[in-house]
């Protein structure tokens, strides 16, 4: 593979290879070298809802993320792959709904993706080891191990998987490698971002260009601005009750 | 000449299977009915039904080597050819299933032991090696009874026949995210269906090849299949009714949903309502038929009760089942799903390439030089009904 990211890389792609980006001075690139801080991180994300939903039909950080990964634009609905999208907040916390809610409230979109669960039952699953949780906390999907079992779509309690049921198709341009049809893809956090020592690119593009509504960072480090916020506002996580204990907060 | 017109038919739907999965190669999955709500349907279902019918062999191999009932030694032959055809028509669900099925040996080159579809290859391979081994070790047994190690054999194979349906059960028992499978009685539920699908499809294909002159199992053996027919049906509809009570009584709505998707619909999708009532009717009215001595007697009846039994398994598990967990979706959406007529054609071409082999066996088994059969199973039936005494002598 001629691409920036090579196959060897989203495999061995773990905690010690952002440790040797560091060490080459890829730190000096962005914050998030400060953020790791020592030892291996454990990479988490906040979406503040009020601050997300504040531009009406932004969806920016979804252009960016979907052009930089080559996601497939699929005509029907039933055959749609996506990383990151918008669901309104009845469908993503349905049991924080009661009868009273406003409806404004209930439809009200929510920045929605792969959760990277601490407990994913998706890697639990997988029959092949084509998905697994990296030592910093990515659910990591290798689409060239796959064999489109899609046991994986089955245990994922957040729907945030998808199968090429048709040829992706996508060009030669981009960095990231292409897929044929019949294999599960999904977000990946960025890990071609993270291990050259750069946040995910739907953050990066919030803050420069949106409502900056997405905080980024080291669960690890209790002085990351991540865990001062989740120390400072009350968040809700999709689904808590099932264990998964997902990495990615809403704070509402 | 008969014979050959169904051969003839078969192969002609086999060609058929086999265009239908080279277009959906060709194409991607995107050819059947499935969907990013349904990921799972027809071929899954199907497997799941064919798992059952291959673990149900426990119904004669039980009766025969432990409790030594001689009238099962017939039924053992007829059991476990289907058991292995049935098996190697589950593997086939599996490989259409796959969106890669080039890698399929990625699940024993990169093994997972966390998951259940590892442990579903293993205990489904080593299930039908020793399957294949044992019948192969009959037809080759040189008269008399088999040596002492291929009773062994046939009795290793009766825990690991109740293994691969178990393990085919936690495949989906074990998901948080589907509330409709997260249940211990659904490892119990597959016994039941299975131990009364498989012996149905058993007492059918033994009345059929009776009637051919071509194996009699005898009639003793079939009302003892259809006895544990009955029961099994009991049983399953039993486990069925307290997974109801569970998730209707506790009001949780996640439990429940999926039934009511099944019995009334979701937001106006009524896609498995008809299938739903379908199936439950049948196995009702084939229980009151099979129940009540007056009915049962009459063997025509008796005979459609039995082909009621297996088509409310096929049905309730062969489709409903595994399509209702998927609704409503983690993110609460409904769709409907329905196979296509690539994802039909591929399906009846897998039973009708089975079918195929099941004939192929028969007339590798049942031949008059066959000895050993003779004298390894001697026919119950020549005994009493003097009139099946030509049947014995297994005519070509």
């Amino acid at each position: 593979m001629k691409s920036g990211l090579s196959r060897r890389d989203l495999l061995a792609g773990t905690g010690a290879a952002l440790g040797a980006a560091l060490v080459a001075g890829a730190a000096a690139r962005t914050a998030l070298g400060a953020a790791a801080g020592a030892g291996s991180p454990l990479w988490g994300m906040a979406v503040d809802v009020a601050r997300c939903a504040s531009v009406a039909g932004c969806r920016r950080c979804i252009d960016a993320c979907h052009a930089a990964h080559r996601v497939p634009t699929v005509a029907e609905a039933r055959h749609e792959v996506k990383w990151v999208w918008k669901e309104p907040f009845a469908r993503v916390f349905p049991e924080q709904i009661h009868t009273y809610e406003a409806e404004a409230q209930k439809q009200m979109p929510l920045l929605v993706l792969c959760n990277h669960c601490k407990n994913s039952p998706c890697t639990r699953v997988c029959p092949t080891g084509a998905t697994w949780r990296r030592s910093d906390g990515v659910v990591a999907m290798d689409e060239h191990r796959c064999i489109g079992c899609r046991y994986c779509m089955a245990a994922c309690p957040y729907g945030a998987r998808n199968f090429n049921w048709e040829d992706p198709g996508v060009g030669a341009t981009g960095n990231y490698p292409a897929r044929t049809a019949g294999v599960v893809e999904k977000c990946n956090l960025c890990v071609e971002r993270l291990d050259a020592g750069q946040v995910p690119l739907c953050v990066e593009i919030c803050r420069s260009a949106g409502p900056a509504a997405l905080t980024f960072g080291n669960l690890e480090d209790a002085t990351s601005p991540l865990r001062q916020l989740l120390a400072a506002r009350r968040v809700l996580r999709r689904r808590s009750a099932l264990g998964t204990e997902p990495s990615v907060f809403y704070v509402v | 000449m008969l014979s050959w017109i169904l051969q003839g038919g078969l192969l002609v739907l086999v060609v058929l299977g086999c265009v239908a999965y080279g277009v959906q190669v060709r194409k991607g999955l995107g050819v059947t009915g499935l969907s990013r709500e349904m990921p799972w349907g027809l071929y899954i279902s199907q497997f799941t039904f064919l798992v059952g019918i291959g673990a149900s062999a426990v119904t004669v191999l039980l009766p025969y080597y432990v409790h030594r009932q001689k009238t099962f030694a017939r039924a053992l032959v007829l059991g476990e050819v289907v058991a292995v055809i049935a098996l190697c028509q589950a593997l086939l669900c599996i490989m259409v299933d796959l969106g890669k099925p080039a890698r399929l040996l990625n699940i024993l080159l990169y093994p997972a032991p966390s998951s259940l579809m590892f442990w579903d290859c293993l205990t489904l391979g080593g299930y039908l090696t020793l399957s294949v081994v044992a019948v192969s070790l009959k037809k080759f047994a040189r008269g008399g009874s088999p040596a002492r190690w291929v009773r062994g054999l046939a009795l290793a194979t009766i825990p690991w026949a109740i293994g691969i349906h178990v393990v085919t059960a936690l495949l989906y028992a074990g998901l948080a995210a589907r509330p409709a499978w997260m249940t211990a009685v659904l490892a119990p539920r597959f016994l039941a269906t299975a131990f009364a699908s498989g012996p149905a499809l058993l007492i059918l294909l033994a009345a059929v090849l009776a009637r051919r002159k071509v194996f009699d199992i005898g009639r003793e053996a079939i009302e003892r299949l259809s006895t544990i027919m009955t029961y099994a049906a009991m049983a399953s509809l039993l486990l069925a009714l307290l997974e109801a009570f569970t998730a209707l009584y506790s009001g949780i709505p996640a439990a429940g949903e999926h039934l009511e998707y099944l019995f009334l619909g979701l937001e106006g999708h009524v896609g498995l309502v008809a299938f739903t009532y379908g199936g439950w009717l049948l196995l009702l009215l084939a229980l009151v038929v099979l129940l009540v001595p007056s009915l049962r007697r009459r063997r025509g009846l008796a005979y459609a009760a039995t082909a009621a039994v297996l088509l409310s398994v096929l049905v309730e598990k062969g489709l409903c089942l595994v399509t209702s967990g998927f609704v409503p979706s983690p993110l609460g959406y409904v769709r409907d799903y329905r196979p296509s007529l690539i994802e039909l054609g591929i399906v009846v071409g897998i039973y009708a390439g089975g079918a195929l082999v099941f004939l192929g066996a028969c007339r590798w088994l049942f031949t008059p030089s066959m000895s050993s059969i003779h004298a390894l199973n001697p026919s119950p039936s020549t005994a009493r009904e003097p009139g099946m005494a030509r049947v014995a002598q297994m005519e070509t």
